[in-house]
């Protein structure tokens, strides 16, 4: 999910590209003054990069300017220019961090500046603050502005009412929108063909995610997952470039798996799987090297996580882009998103990966900024202990801010619930939350 | 006739009653009856009328509830209306509660619903999903299924059909209501001495948990009282309160405001009181007249999406005009999404009307008024002295 994996990371192949095809997008949305492409902002839960792609517009996530600013540690000032110019210390940290680099120039990532949007596609899926954050870039840009409001699944499912809502919206909203700002009038067939190659993308996704089902797990599914979702999640979904970049993956961890090996750590390959967790919730990006530390250096890999689904759900109900049913299905890809789905149906899904996975415990990495995952998580990890009897455990980080990264404090909790699967494997007692 | 302060009075037990004595009461006098409770910030009230039940406003656990249980499901950085939201729900208050809605305001309350939907498994639960989209043909057929949706999941639960004759009967027994609504806020506007706003506040909450024929009454009861009480006019300054829509204010807060020296003029605290603007038709497809009344006239707040840049915040800046407001006064709960993320927008249109604001933070269980009393009397005092004639 970003361009910084560090020199001393062991650089596979397909680590190589990823970062060269971010390099390659950053580029080309600081040159779009001179290129004349246009751009569109939008989120990555909803994100329609096919439909942007038909209309040979640029594609820029607010929130991945954020966590790579996060990484580089430039976020908190930010964050905290954004609270001096008025907004509050309880929002979301995305969108200070966003605010707070627009008014120093929003520079991306190569150091040059990120040109204003043509166009603010505001895919309202699965988050409140979406709707307010891009009303309040409007406000500061004054560009046009396409809403796609995808209804929240409250009962679990998608309804007929729920996906034509959506496609009536993207046919008589978003893409005269697109037309009206890019002048190329939208081609269906050329969508069709995106999603085909969003699709081939997607299976070798699911397969990439699923590897985790053995023992040892090849990959790590949350910290080295944020990794692998990159292209699927981005400006990418729908290209050659995630296709290739997919069929590389595969390559490396079938070949991973075929050795017996761990997942590749910042430190090198993990030689020892002792814990097998599902984890629940985004990860801290400030510190997010020290923070995959405190789990590698004691053996831990995270097989599941609800992140990495934030963006797509692909692998729990075999979800996938279809060329045959262009609009539907993106207006199905919106409406299953993550944190679009309901509490209960959440539970589900956390509990086939604690059994699918067979995982020693759950973990929530609970972040202030995020309330859409957030609310409830106390009681969803309740609810897992409960039915599968493997012990749950619960820390607090925060997206960029990194006022809310306890180093001390979420090292403590994770060994002792470290201690905690152990007693509990011994046979010492009832699972109970750290 | 009573007088002001004895319907206030009655009006104040309601409030403070967690056990919902009124309601069960309500339930308890007919078998067969049922309650549909909602949480802010809006639901069609009328549909669950014509259904025979009881409309429940809750609206959290306000000052006097201790949150024992209610604190183990949420995480500190979250606010506090459905953690006493949940207090009430397993401390068996609300256990004669037959359904619930979730309104679409925000992520804390969306989740809620499906916790709600795992904590109560025999309750009837809907995430109650309104359009950000105002066009008839896509965010109003959307709405129109929605509403239909809805009592669907009504009629199955009453076990009969909710007629289109009793719902535009339930839609004129609601006009009536918000037109009283309408005419205690103007009334206020106009001479806010006569009817404080902790008054009209209380006033409002009890239309939360009384049946509407009953709240309509009782608001022409009350407008009949205020006009004969003997109430002194204050040099006070006129304010609109904004942004708490979802969690309410403690009631020592709104009469804190006041004591400092601020009449407040116009809020948001009880928006599904008057959510619809105007009056809505009372033939023809009432399924569809509700949509479009939503669509077309309703008032807007945090939680729906403004399509016009240009318009955004100007419903505040048209408020402050039109009841000769003299400042506006921010109060948001702590950790509100809806209310937070709006405030800048809302602050820089007033700014641009050359608008005085303030703005703090709260819970409901806010004990401390001397650093809010403070600083609204500052306000009050800086709007008074500096203020252009």
């Amino acid at each position: 999910m970003s361009a910084e994996m560090q020199d001393d990371v062991i650089k596979e192949p397909s680590m190589l590209k990823q970062k060269a095809m971010i390099a390659d997008n950053y580029e080309q949305l600081t040159s779009a003054p001179e290129t004349g492409r246009k751009v569109a902002a939008t989120y990555v839960p909803g994100n329609l990069n096919e439909l942007i792609m038909c209309f040979d517009m640029l594609n820029n996530l607010p929130e991945i300017n954020a966590i790579q600013n996060g990484m580089r540690k430039k976020s908190g000032r930010m964050i905290q220019d954004a609270e001096k110019m008025g907004h509050s210390e309880d929002v979301c940290t995305y969108v200070k961090a966003d605010i707070g680099n627009m008014a120093k120039g929003a520079i991306a990532p190569n150091g040059k500046p990120m040109p204003v949007p043509d166009l603010l596609l505001l895919s309202y899926t699965g988050c409140f603050t979406f709707m307010k954050w891009f009303e309040l870039l409007r406000d500061e840009y004054g560009c046009k502005t396409a809403m796609l409001h995808v209804p929240y699944t409250g009962d679990g499912i998608i309804t007929d009412n729920m996906r034509d809502y959506v496609v009536k919206q993207l046919k008589e909203e978003v893409i005269p929108a697109m037309e009206e700002v890019s002048g190329v009038k939208f081609d269906i067939d050329r969508l069709r063909e995106n999603l085909k190659r969003s699709a081939e993308a997607e299976d070798d996704f699911v397969w990439v995610l699923q590897s985790a089902k053995s023992k040892p797990s090849p990959i790590d599914a949350y910290f080295g997952g944020v990794y692998y979702i990159g292209p699927i999640f981005t400006a990418f979904r729908g290209t050659q470039d995630a296709v290739d970049y997919y069929k590389i993956l595969r390559g490396e961890i079938e070949a991973r798996l075929a050795n017996g090996q761990g997942p590749i750590t910042p430190e090198g390959e993990l030689k020892e799987e002792r814990y097998r967790l599902v984890v629940e919730g985004p990860p801290n990006w400030t510190s997010f090297r020290d923070f995959w530390k405190m789990f590698h250096e004691e053996g831990a890999v995270v097989v599941a996580s609800t992140y990495t689904k934030v963006g797509g759900v692909y692998d729990y109900d075999g979800f996938r882009h279809d060329p045959d049913r262009p609009l539907e299905s993106l207006a199905e890809y919106c409406l299953g998103c993550y944190t679009n789905r309901n509490l209960p149906a959440r539970v589900d899904m956390i509990e086939s990966y604690m059994n699918d996975y067979q995982a020693d415990g759950f973990l929530v990495n609970s972040i202030k900024s995020c309330n859409s995952f957030s609310a409830g998580q106390l009681m969803m990890m309740r609810e897992i202990e409960t039915r599968t009897g493997k012990p749950a455990a619960f820390i607090e980080t925060d997206l960029v801010d990194p006022r809310y990264f306890s180093p001390a404090n979420v090292k403590n909790r994770l060994e002792s619930y470290f201690q905690m699967i152990e007693q509990k494997r011994k046979g010492g007692g009832p699972a109970k939350a750290a | 006739m009573r007088s002001a302060d004895e319907i206030v009075e009655a009006c104040e037990q309601l409030y403070d009653d967690l056990d919902f004595a009124q309601a069960r009461a309500w339930k308890a006098a007919k078998p067969g009856r049922k309650v549909i409770g909602f949480m802010p910030v809006y639901v069609p009230r009328e549909i669950i009328h014509a259904a025979g039940m009881l409309p429940l406003g809750v609206l959290g656990g306000g000052d006097s509830l201790e949150v024992i249980h209610g604190d183990a499901y949420y995480q500190s950085y979250i606010c506090r209306i459905p953690r006493s939201t949940v207090e009430l729900a397993i401390s068996k208050r609300l256990d004669f509660v037959d359904g619930m809605l979730f309104p679409s305001i925000c992520d804390v309350i969306r989740n809620l619903s499906g916790m709600w939907k795992m904590m109560l498994p025999d309750v009837y639960v809907r995430y109650f999903d309104v359009p950000q989209n105002y066009k008839d043909d896509i965010g109003g057929t959307y709405y129109i299924e929605e509403l239909k949706e809805l009592k669907a999941g009504l009629e199955r639960l009453a076990g009969r059909e909710i007629t289109e004759d009793a719902l535009n009967a339930s839609i004129e027994v609601y006009n009536e209501n918000r037109r009283a609504v309408k005419r205690v806020y103007d009334y206020r506007a106009g001479q806010p001495w006569k009817a404080p706003a902790w008054e009209v506040y209380l006033l409002m909450r009890a239309g939360m948990l009384l049946p509407v024929e009953e709240h309509t009454a009782l608001i022409d009861e009350y407008l009949v009282a205020c006009a004969e009480a003997d109430r002194p006019m204050r040099d006070n300054c006129r304010i609109i309160m904004q942004g708490s829509f979802c969690e309410q204010p403690p009631l020592a807060l709104i009469k804190s405001i006041e004591l400092s020296g601020c009449y407040i003029v116009d809020d948001d605290y009880m928006l599904v009181n008057r959510w619809l603007l105007e009056d809505v038709p009372t033939d023809g497809d009432p399924i569809a007249n509700l949509a479009e009344a939503f669509l077309k006239h309703s008032t807007e707040t945090a939680a729906k999406y403004e399509p016009c840049g240009e318009r955004k915040g100007k419903y505040l800046v048209d408020a402050v005009k039109d009841r000769g407001a003299e400042g506006v006064i921010f109060a948001a709960p702590s950790f509100c999404d809806p209310a937070l993320l709006d405030r800048p927008m809302l602050a820089n249109a007033l700014s641009k009307a050359s608008v005085p604001h303030i703005s703090f933070k709260y819970a409901e269980n806010s004990g401390q008024m001397q650093p809010i009393r403070e600083q609204a009397g500052t306000f009050a005092d800086t709007i008074k002295l500096w203020s252009e004639p």
